[in-house]
């Protein structure tokens, strides 16, 4: 499985915006580049990216071919609650990975 | 004799407008309220920082709904397509991205009222991404 870094605060005041990075490891093959001998290399991207806040979705990225290799996103949330945020990445030829981060709210 | 590889069509400037217009519709972006952050000369395509802001109080009643991201000469005009909503805190996204040549590089937020604002960048590319052979 491709291996995922995540960093979120451990602890937050509520209220607090906190900021999330995710980094994922992935080729991100764009589907445009030629191999040696001239063929292109077909596309495997991740196409899609969504963070769950206790189950609830707050954020989702569609992603293209023009996203760089190792996927790397930085986006906040509001600390609303004590619980888990869930990452979880999609893409070609069944491409899947998940990871969690828990988060104390004070 | 010539070493030839074919090289993919890159997006023009219609193009990028065709996607555009598939996120906008009819409604013409105003500018202002998005920013793009972009180092101006960039040597090396292939991982480029991008952070996207956008001005808004993210309430529930007036947020940012979406923020697109598109390039003029890469071999697609997408780039990425980001849905958040208040929780969000604030409307200030990095990621990324690679980019194929000097170009034209355009953001649009959507608001929650379903407004559309928008900027944009001229950044130099060096070295371009995408293209050269494995």
């Amino acid at each position: 499985m491709a291996r995922a870094l995540i960093n979120v605060p451990a602890n937050a005041k509520r209220g607090d915006i906190v900021e999330i990075k995710t980094l994922i490891q992935h080729e991100m093959e764009t589907g445009f580049r030629p191999d040696n001998m001239g063929r292109r290399v077909p596309r495997d991207i991740i196409t899609d990216f969504v963070c769950k806040y206790n189950g609830q979705e707050i954020f989702r990225a569609e992603l293209h071919p023009a996203i760089a290799a190792n996927p790397f996103f930085v986006f906040t949330t509001v600390a609303t609650e004590s619980g888990t945020l869930s990452f979880e990445w999609t893409g070609d030829n069944g491409f899947s990975a998940s990871e969690t981060a828990k988060i104390t709210v004070e | 004799m010539l070493a030839l590889t074919t090289r993919p069509v890159s997006a023009t400037p219609e193009s990028m407008r065709a996607a555009i217009k598939q996120v906008v519709g009819d409604a013409t972006p105003t500018k202002g309220k998005v920013k793009i952050d972009l180092p101006p000369l960039i040597e090396n395509g292939n991982a480029v920082a991008l952070t996207v802001s956008v001005d808004s109080p993210m309430t529930q009643a007036d947020y940012v709904k979406a923020i697109h991201v598109f390039t003029e000469k890469n071999p697609q005009p997408n780039v990425m397509a980001i849905h958040l909503g208040p929780r969000a805190g604030k409307a200030n996204i990095t990621t990324r991205i690679r980019l194929a040549d000097t170009q034209k590089v355009v953001a649009i937020a959507q608001m929650s009222d379903g407004s559309f604002w928008s900027d944009e960048l001229e950044v130099v590319v060096t070295l371009a991404a995408c293209l050269e052979g494995v």
